[in-house]
């Protein structure tokens, strides 16, 4: 343990994050204590137990994560306590707004290439496709990602974890899928990086993804993973998907066709958003929206 | 199905289980927000108003960390399929913007009042609610305070509870604006949508 530890610095969010939105931890110790990875561990055990048992009697994979999810201490304070009103989407929603090349370069999704020299890290290239729940491509739509660099270190004012900062490494990129949905980045392998959601509590590495679909129903964000991990068990925001099967649909497959040789390594990962709730023309179905890709 | 879960090989599945979200986490802040991402009309231009409002947690502080998107018709009812919502050139109205709050809990928008997208329709603006500590997105929707009989025969809000429906009415500020607020829970919780239903809405509970 660092000489400068400061216990009550400890299960807040991110690293300056003060206490506020963690103050309603069942139970309350009466006296400050730490929790540990054990104690959170046993927690998302016993969810884990508890989720198991339901689908044993027959209940239905939980496919989302969980809005109420205490281990995440931030989410406390910050889930609704009533359920989700079921909505039929209507007019606007059943739309998505348009992007196109006037709103990104096609430079924006190589994030080695934004300063004046070459990060630092493992350079990967992150590629796969964007698809709704009816398997159809999402075509010319956008697609957001960013990350911490190879140290695990994020250009952010409330980062203070004390790894360096790679001044030619923002971290952040953009692009429009083609017409079949692709996409595609070069990136660096983002490290691992600690928090203070408990103690001793450290990410998995992980890139941040905001996708659009062809409706506003299908915006999503979330996080892509990379595969044989040794902290997923301990994370309390992977851990939020209860689901095994789910959990694995953020998890992108080493794929040895998309590295390049003497150059860099490949991921594949596709992404699923929900199924359409729109009636299709055949030009949208083939992808005719929007500025997209040639 | 998938057998491995994580590449989606075959495009005749009718279909296809959702990725599941994630928190956007609290470092999006060279990632999402823009010059002029807020600012659907440029400030000042005729027809535009102010949409505004603050988030706040279940113990009523604001939160700090949230990121708004709204996604509406023009003032006509009219749903806009331009692009250029990342680059503004100050002229189109692209009818989608994003507004991550400040240090006090407050969003920003500089829009229009979305007209109706069908005669009679109550016109409303949707939105999708990021924050760290908020695990997933959530869906919900801002409608007008006028028209009193559009809103009472809207599909959605006369499925609700008076209280709750007022969760999803913005006030008219004095100088033609919006303000809305957020509550992510407790008293005065806004009513958040699940578009999916079924299987689906379950699991997102």
């Amino acid at each position: 343990m660092p000489e400068n530890f400061k216990a009550e610095t400890y299960n807040a969010d991110s690293l300056t994050e003060d206490l506020s939105d963690a103050a309603e931890v069942p139970p309350k110790a009466a006296t400050p204590r730490v929790e540990t990875q054990a104690d959170l561990s046993a927690e998302l055990k016993a969810i884990g137990d508890a989720y198991a048992a339901k689908l044993r009697s027959g209940d239905a994979p939980e496919i989302q994560p969980r809005l109420d999810f205490a281990p995440y201490r931030s989410s406390i304070l910050r889930h609704p306590t009533k359920s989700l009103h079921h909505a039929d989407p209507e007019t606007i929603e059943l739309y998505s707004p348009a992007f196109g090349h006037q709103d990104v370069h096609a430079l924006e999704s190589d994030l080695t290439i934004q300063h004046n020299g070459e990060p630092q890290g493992e350079r990967i290239i992150v590629a796969g496709r964007v698809l709704d729940g009816d398997g159809r491509p999402v075509a010319g739509q956008l697609v957001e990602i960013w990350q911490a660099n190879a140290s695990g270190r994020y250009i952010h004012k409330r980062d203070q974890h004390p790894a360096p900062i790679d001044p030619q490494f923002t971290g952040v990129g953009r692009c429009i899928t083609g017409p079949d949905g692709s996409y595609r980045f070069i990136t660096i392998k983002p490290g691992a990086y600690p928090w203070k959601n408990h103690l001793n509590a450290w990410r998995p590495a992980h890139i941040h993804f905001s996708l659009f679909g062809s409706e506003f129903t299908q915006r999503i964000v979330t996080q892509m993973y990379f595969p044989g991990d040794q902290l997923f068990p301990l994370d309390p925001i992977y851990q939020s998907i209860v689901d095994q099967d789910a959990r694995d649909r953020l998890v992108a497959n080493y794929d040895h066709e998309l590295t390049e040789p003497e150059w860099a390594l490949g991921y594949n990962w596709d992404i699923v958003l929900t199924g359409s709730k729109r009636t299709w023309t055949e030009n949208e179905a083939l992808g005719a929206e929007g500025d997209h890709h040639e | 199905m998938r057998p491995s879960g994580r590449k989606v090989t075959t495009m005749s599945d009718s279909k296809l289980t959702a990725t599941p979200g994630q928190t956007v986490g609290p470092f999006y802040g060279y990632a999402l927000p823009y010059e002029k991402d807020g600012e659907l009309l440029a400030p000042g231009s005729p027809g535009s108003i102010r949409l505004q409002g603050t988030v706040y947690d279940g113990a009523g502080h604001p939160v700090p960390d949230a990121l708004l998107e709204i996604w509406q018709p023009d003032a006509e009812g009219e749903i806009v399929q331009r692009t250029g919502s990342l680059v503004r050139d100050g002229y189109t109205f692209t009818g989608w913007g994003r507004s991550s709050v400040g240090y006090s809990g407050v969003y920003t928008f500089t829009t229009v009042n979305p007209g109706p997208t069908k005669p009679g329709a109550a016109p409303f603006i949707a939105v999708a609610v990021f924050a760290r500590g908020l695990m997933n997105r959530l869906f919900t929707r801002i409608y007008l305070p006028e028209n009193q009989e559009a809103l009472a025969a809207d599909p959605l809000l006369s499925s609700l509870d008076p209280d709750r429906r007022q969760t999803l009415i913005a006030r008219r500020d004095p100088d033609g604006g919006l303000t809305w607020d957020v509550r992510l829970q407790g008293e005065g919780e806004t009513v958040f949508l699940d578009f999916d239903g079924g299987a689906a809405g379950k699991e997102s509970r």
